[in-house]
């Protein structure tokens, strides 16, 4: 944590780095209101490897983006982390003091939220904002702050002369690329997005995938990417995570998920997606809405929706089964080894 | 009824297309001060039909105009220039209350975000119970409610009755739109103005919203202008396609062919953008950020020859045409209007 900002840029290659960066362990994130605690994540664990590409995807309500939260340590009231750990770089950090948390924040972990619109302040310039990251990480040369803005502005394909403009100078895709490059100011291990391109068009989202994916590959960071787009993710992530009412549904590699998918869930995600090649075919989508998540069903928490549904699923509570490389939380899949219950 | 008795006042158009624009252009004055007069050229010379029975996809990205072609459409907004002809009548001469209020439940709108267009204090019943005293005074109240039921049963809220009865709360986002287009059902429409109705909604629930689209069609002989970005979406539902680029229609056509054959670079680009977990990922086009064209006081010539790498000298100076290339499929670029084959992406 006593490094400057010349070292920070330097440590970025992928070879000073191995092992899992981040170990997410049983976190429970639970939203305490009047009518009762709603547990929107529920004992979630997973790693992730310096370096990689991690997709979570799911509907909205899933507790995907309060995970995504949960792990950044930024859940505000009424909501919690109720328990487990996160480990990053060593330290837990379900246990830092905001003092301590500032210091990770933007240098080793920064996030990037949904709407670059409302995350940028709209009364300071871009540059000012960047300087502000900048200085609270104890950097005070005004060169240097220059110097590293405009890098960051190139390394995105901005001109950077518009670190003097306002956010509201840019289009959206601008803005979001600025979003960006200010989470690359120190060349952090890990970047967390929560839903950055789904106010985009797709030639802006697109432009953007290909831009944080070169940029991964050159600076060698770890990527949490969440988002309810499943298209979107294919071609970009290492793995992927399939979240359902607050669990992990099924989580592996990427193309194995997509090539085949073993939770039902997964499978009607998939099959939801028109295409613009091949022949045209009905489609049905998957009927019925994520349940409540203070009202959960007993047993399988996808089963009224589920077309493979059998008696069992109903009053069962389904643990977590590894299947080749793939979790999965299904009784189809009751062969494989349990990882968790 | 009412127009019966104006119907003479009116230029008639026989055998008219369900609704027709030519030349519909909307300008914005924009800054405040009295000597800036810059204009945004939000909608410029429009030209586009809506058939009977006919589901009309109007793609383009953010900014393209495609929102405003709707509102002027729904009479939001009036146009600058240019005409709207629905069922043969020119919309400028519709101006008594009572045919205005025909023409707006011969053509509703369902909005994009289903959270803000339902009123959240009211049951859904409010909302639907409102709109049919108004456009369906000739009905009693009994038979007011049974064609909210109706439309409710259409659209999948079932049991209707139930469902009228509940709060906007209590519904998903799916359940909410699905509120939006019985509404807009429940007047018996001819042609529903839809703007972005799916893209708020998980993908799980846009798939039963499309079909449901395409329904209202088949069952319900109902038009639809389906306002989006998502391409693969409108393929699925659309009969036809026309794409917008900085507030004038680039390309439009049958949907299998601008798909099979897209003619102008626009068009390339946005397929070749669209996010396809079956098939293999094209960079390449990369390059091209997505930003938004200029169209504060555009100077003459094609607005998409700043992203276009085929742009020639022409392209600088006449603003292209929309020309027939192949039957029906229509395209407003001078490189295709050449003949020579048209690949940007």
């Amino acid at each position: 944590m006593s490094r400057t900002l010349d070292d920070s840029l330097t440590a970025g290659t992928p070879a000073g780095r191995a092992g899992a960066l981040l170990q997410v362990e049983n976190l429970s994130a639970e939203y305490v209101l009047e009518r009762g605690n709603i547990l929107a994540v529920d004992q979630v664990s997973f790693d992730v490897a310096a370096g990689e590409f991690v997709g979570i995807v799911g509907e909205s309500g899933c507790g995907k983006s309060t995970l995504l939260f949960g792990i950044a340590r930024l859940l505000a009231p009424p909501a919690h982390v109720s328990g487990g750990s996160v480990r990053f770089q060593g330290a837990n950090l379900v246990g830092l003091t905001d003092k301590q948390l500032s210091l990770v924040r933007w240098r080793n972990m920064s996030v990037v939220m949904q709407s670059a619109m409302n995350a940028l302040n709209p009364v300071t310039s871009i540059g000012a904002q960047f300087s502000d990251a900048i200085r609270a990480h104890g950097v005070s040369s005004k060169e240097e702050i220059a110097q590293r803005s405009a890098e960051v502005l190139r390394m995105v394909g901005i001109d950077p002369l518009h670190l003097k403009s306002y956010p509201h100078q840019l289009s959206g895709g601008m803005r979001q690329r600025s979003m960006i490059a200010m989470a690359m100011l120190f060349t952090p291990d890990l970047v967390i997005m929560d839903e950055p391109t789904s106010a985009l068009d797709v030639v802006a989202q697109r432009s953007l995938m290909v831009q944080v994916k070169e940029l991964q590959q050159q600076l060698g960071f770890a990527v949490i990417f969440v988002t309810h787009d499943i298209s979107l993710v294919r071609h970009f992530t290492d793995r992927l995570m399939v979240m359902y009412a607050g669990q992990i549904a099924e989580f592996g590699p990427t193309g194995q998920v997509f090539e085949s998918p073993l939770h039902p869930y997964s499978v009607g995600l998939l099959e939801a997606f028109p295409s613009i090649h091949g022949p045209k075919v009905p489609l049905t989508g998957i009927p019925g809405s994520p349940p409540d998540l203070g009202n959960l069903p007993e047993g399988c928490r996808f089963a009224p929706r589920c077309p493979q549904v059998m008696d069992r699923c109903l009053t069962t509570e389904i643990p977590l089964y590894r299947v080749g490389g793939v979790q999965v939380r299904c009784l189809l899949q009751e062969d494989g080894e349990v990882v968790s219950d | 009824m009412t127009d019966q008795q104006t119907a003479p006042q009116y230029e008639v158009l026989t055998d008219a297309p369900l609704l027709q624009t030519s030349k519909l252009t909307r300008h914005f004055r924009i800054g405040g001060g009295l000597f800036s007069r810059k204009t945004l050229h939000a909608v410029d010379d429009v030209s586009l039909t809506i058939g009977s029975r006919e589901i009309v996809a109007l793609a383009g990205e953010s900014g393209s105009g495609k929102s405003t072609v709707a509102r002027l459409l729904a009479r939001i907004y009036a146009p600058t220039s240019g005409e709207i002809h629905f069922e043969g009548k020119r919309l400028s001469d519709i101006k008594g209350r009572a045919d205005v209020l025909r023409y707006r439940s011969d053509v509703p709108m369902v909005f994009q975000d289903p959270f803000a267009s339902i009123n959240p204090v009211f049951r859904v019943s409010h909302g639907i119970m409102r709109s049919l005293k108004l456009h369906r005074p000739d009905l009693s109240k009994q038979e007011q409610l049974a064609e909210a039921q109706r439309a409710f049963e259409v659209v999948g809220l079932t049991p209707a009755d139930e469902v009228l009865h509940r709060y906007p709360h209590e519904l998903s986002g799916g359940q909410r739109q699905r509120v939006g287009f019985a509404q807009a059902l429940s007047m018996r429409p001819k042609l529903i103005l839809a703007d972005e109705p799916v893209s708020m909604l998980d993908v799980s629930i846009r798939i039963g919203l499309l079909n449901l689209m395409a329904r209202l069609r088949d069952e319900q002989g109902v038009s639809i202008l389906y306002i989006t970005h998502d391409i693969a979406s409108a393929r699925y539902v659309a009969d036809r396609l026309v794409v917008m680029y900085a507030g004038q229609v680039a390309e439009s056509g049958p949907m299998e062919d601008v798909l099979a054959s897209p003619r102008h670079p626009y068009t390339q680009l946005l397929l070749s953008a669209v996010p396809d977990p079956r098939a293999e990922l094209k960079v390449g086009a990369h390059t091209d950020h997505g930003e938004p064209p200029r169209v504060i006081d555009p100077t003459p010539g094609c607005r998409f020859r700043w992203r276009c790498p085929l742009a020639i000298d022409i392209c600088h100076s006449v603003t292209p045409e929309l020309s027939e290339l192949a039957p029906g499929h229509h395209a407003a670029c001078h490189v295709a209007q050449s003949g020579a084959e048209v690949k940007a992406f």
